[in-house]
């Protein structure tokens, strides 16, 4: 039982390389120098230079969503650690597994501001999931293990590991530790039988149930969506989505509501608001869902699946609580459902009143003139490329919400995007980092001309590593979701919404060493889309949109589905003080 | 009768769960003693929102490495039971048990009280103090230290009455818990 003698930085290498990392998403500076000198020596570990520490964080998202695997993310102490904190942030709300290994002072140091110094694990200790300061490179080892098997079990989500320079530099032995059986962290994967069979026998005798998804189903892996594909064939049930959630139930299927929520579609919010049974599956009646809490599907009884009991009664009161991975508790449903041969009971009265509200079309819009509306833009768009299977992240803002609507998918890790932070700047990182796990798909960032300017330096990067990421901006040449609520709540004063001073794209594109391509008008639409699929490096698209478009449907905060505004027409003025006061 | 309408009220902020009142819970929080863990906890509580009404902590077991953190803490049930629950989330925590919920246990809070005075408020503070067990455990001739136990309304009882001869002022410790009966929470 020897092992071999290793500084600290050669350690962690070791460690990363047993764990299966391939690649590194990073930024160098003086307290991780030794790490970078042991990466340099040798060939296991690929390091991808961002330019931002921020953009490490977001490129290491968008690795883990689209392969599900960790992400992992170097940089430096001091001004490194803090400028991760909203990367580390986003992954903590979107549940995201990635490792954050930041540079320290020198342990005798600790304490003493030195340069360079911050409080890493302080200031992280409430943005990650859990995090570590290491003191002894002797523990090393096991830490970086642990911190792994944190970050990618039960809900997943960033792990921080505070790594001082001595402890890099000094040696001890590395052996590979065995499996992991951490003291009092234990999550529960397999959820109780009796609770299953129960939660089947609910949906077998439910008129108007409905299944609604979240992100824990893409977290939990692809036999979750094969499982959740195979509930609905037997149960016949009407499935929704969270925006987390997109892709793990297939968007051409009858059954498919489209996604819920605040910008969701009017069919799926109001069979939410009047279903008899919810079956909540990875999700977590965050805000955005719910809309106003006594008025979320009052008559409803309530099941809720989740690895995290914590989301159980968190806003919403459930009827009968799973704790598990919902991907085997789907498992288990679909067996218990098989082996007592249950029977749906969904009402053709339930569809007819589904078809009903469909027939609202509530995503409808007319493309006439040559002004493009934006979700036309997004239809023509994933027109050209759905047989390309691609990846879409996105930014932060209206284009978010199009895409989510109008660009629908069949298959889970193709739509990466900020949900539960909301973080613009996400979608070109994130884009890199999705590129970076599969070289030869199609990666396409849809974004905002206010977003992309958050990041815009990680342009850079995509031309070192020659990675093809498409960036196609709705450019409204507004902040156009603060201009939107501005619109509802404010009377239409567009206080600092409007972005100015915007660069010329194109330009700015060829200065990086990307293809830049304007679209002006509709009839230029489609042949620039089709320019940007026949160059096979980097292309920047400042696709021009029509600038005081608002995305509906839209709950506002603080209403009930049922108020779901459907278009600028329903629109009426101010809204009183108490959803003023709402996000 | 022709008064105009009154202008709509607004709707009011309600709370998540407004039909439950605050109740007042002990919980009993084991953990690693690990660097941080304390900041781990009571950040929680206020980034949450939660209330505190004491906390203690300190190590329990003799290698050191597990500390019992006991938290009085007041909500509606349903905050209560996201406490439980955020807690024991927290990777180095191993156990969080409701004691209020549990079932019968003990409560125990240690105050130091400074008192002081001469002639009859000094008397009066002695008679006191004996009467709810107080021991003096600093004495001069114009002062004492009291060192008193007990439940928390106990100990609230007597600086409520020592106020009235000359309290100074109050270290307490906050509340240390456990069930009764012979198995560990
Ligand atoms: C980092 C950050 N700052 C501020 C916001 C608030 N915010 C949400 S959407 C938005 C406007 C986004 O504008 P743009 O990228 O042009 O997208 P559009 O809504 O016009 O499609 C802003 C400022 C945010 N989500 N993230
Ligand atoms: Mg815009």
């Amino acid at each position: 039982m020897s092992g071999r003698d290793l500084t600290g930085a050669e350690i962690l290498l070791e460690a990363l390389s047993d764990l299966g990392v391939e690649v590194i998403f990073g930024y160098p500076g003086g307290a991780v120098l030794p790490i970078y000198d042991a990466l340099h020596k040798q060939r296991r570990i690929r390091h991808v230079l961002v330019r931002h520490e921020q953009g490490a964080v977001h490129a290491a998202e968008g690795y883990a969503r689209a392969s599900g695997k960790p992400g992992v993310v170097l940089v430096t102490s001091g001004p490194g650690a803090t400028n991760a904190v909203t990367g580390i942030t986003d992954a903590l709300m979107d549940s995201i597994p990635v490792v954050v290994i930041t540079g320290q002072v020198a342990t005798h140091l600790i304490g003493t501001d030195a340069f360079q110094e911050c409080d890493t694990v302080g200031i992280t200790r409430h943005c990650s999931k859990h995090n570590y300061l290491v003191k002894e490179t002797a523990r090393l080892a096991e830490v970086v293990h642990e911190a792994f098997h944190i970050a990618t079990t039960g809900r997943p989500g960033p792990v921080v590991i505070d790594l001082p320079k001595d402890v890099q530099v000094a040696r001890a032995r590395y052996q590979r530790p065995g499996t992991i059986m951490h003291r009092s962290y234990r999550p529960r994967i397999k959820g109780d039988l009796a609770a299953i069979s129960a939660a089947a026998e609910m949906l077998a005798s439910a008129e108007r149930p409905i299944l609604y998804t979240g992100g824990g189903i893409i977290n939990s892996g692809p036999m979750a969506s094969q499982k959740l594909r195979e509930l609905a064939g037997l149960t016949g049930a009407p499935v929704t989505s969270t925006l987390m959630g997109l892709g793990a139930f297939p968007a051409s299927s009858p059954q498919w509501l489209g996604m819920l929520g605040m910008h969701g579609t009017y069919e799926a919010n109001m069979a939410m608001n009047q279903c008899d049974l919810m079956v909540c599956l990875g999700a977590r009646f965050d805000d955005r869902v719910t809309g106003r809490l006594d008025g979320f599907s009052p008559r409803s009884a309530k099941i809720h699946v989740d690895i995290d009991p914590s989301s159980f009664n968190k806003t919403v009161r459930v009827d009968l609580a799973i704790e598990g991975d919902v991907g085997h508790v789907l498992d288990d449903l679909v067996k218990v459902w098989k082996s007592r041969g249950l029977r749906p009971s969904v009402s053709e009265e339930w569809w007819n009143r589904i078809r009903g509200w469909r027939a609202v079309r509530c995503l409808a819009y007319e493309q006439k003139g040559p002004e493009i509306e934006p979700q036309h833009a997004i239809a023509r768009l994933r027109e050209a490329v759905a047989h390309l299977d691609p990846i879409i992240t996105t930014e932060v803002g209206q284009h978010q919400m199009w895409a989510a609507q109008h660009f629908p998918f069949e298959k889970p890790n193709r739509w990466l995007t900020s949900g539960g932070l909301g973080t613009m700047g996400y979608g070109l990182p994130a884009a890199i980092g999705a590129q970076v796990a599969f070289p030869n798909k199609l990666v396409i960032d849809i974004a905002g001309e206010a977003s992309i300017l958050m990041n815009i330096q990680e342009m850079s990067t995509a031309v070192q590593y020659r990675l093809p990421v498409k960036v196609f901006v709705l450019n409204n040449e507004y902040m156009g979701m603060v201009r939107q609520w501005q619109d509802l709540t404010y009377e239409g004063r567009h206080a600092e919404s409007y972005t100015a001073a915007l660069p010329d794209f194109v330009t700015l594109a060829e200065a990086f060493g990307w293809k830049g391509i304007r679209i002006d008008t509709e009839d230029q639409l489609d042949a620039g889309i089709a320019e940007m699929l026949a160059h096979p490096g980097p292309v920047f698209v400042d696709c021009r949109v029509k600038k005081h478009a608002n995305c509906f449907p839209m709950i506002p905060s603080g209403a009930a589905h049922s108020e779901m505004i459907l278009s600028q027409a329903d629109v009426s003025g101010e809204l009183d003080a108490s959803a003023e006061a709402l996000v | 009768m022709n008064a105009p309408a009154p202008p709509p009220a607004p709707r009011p902020a309600k709370p998540l769960f407004p039909e439950e009142p605050a109740e007042r819970h002990t919980l009993s929080v084991t953990v690693d003693n690990e660097a941080g863990v304390l900041g781990r906890i009571v950040g929680l509580f206020s980034a949450r929102g939660y209330n505190i009404e004491s906390l203690t902590v300190a190590d329990v077991s003799p290698d050191h490495a597990v500390s019992r953190i006991t938290i009085v803490t007041t909500g509606p049930r349903r905050v209560i039971d996201q406490i439980h629950a955020q807690l024991e989330r927290l990777v180095p925590v191993h156990s969080v048990t409701d004691l209020t919920e549990a079932g019968p246990h003990v409560e125990r809070e240690l105050a130091l009280v400074k008192v002081a005075g001469t002639g009859e408020k000094r008397v009066e503070a002695l008679r006191l103090a004996d009467i709810f067990r107080a021991r003096p455990v600093d004495t001069t001739t114009s002062s004492f230290i009291f060192e008193v136990s007990g439940s928390t309304s106990k100990v609230d009882q007597f600086i409520a009455l020592m106020r009235e001869v000359g309290l100074v002022e109050v270290a307490r410790t906050g509340v240390a818990a456990m069930a009764r009966g012979k198995d560990p929470a």
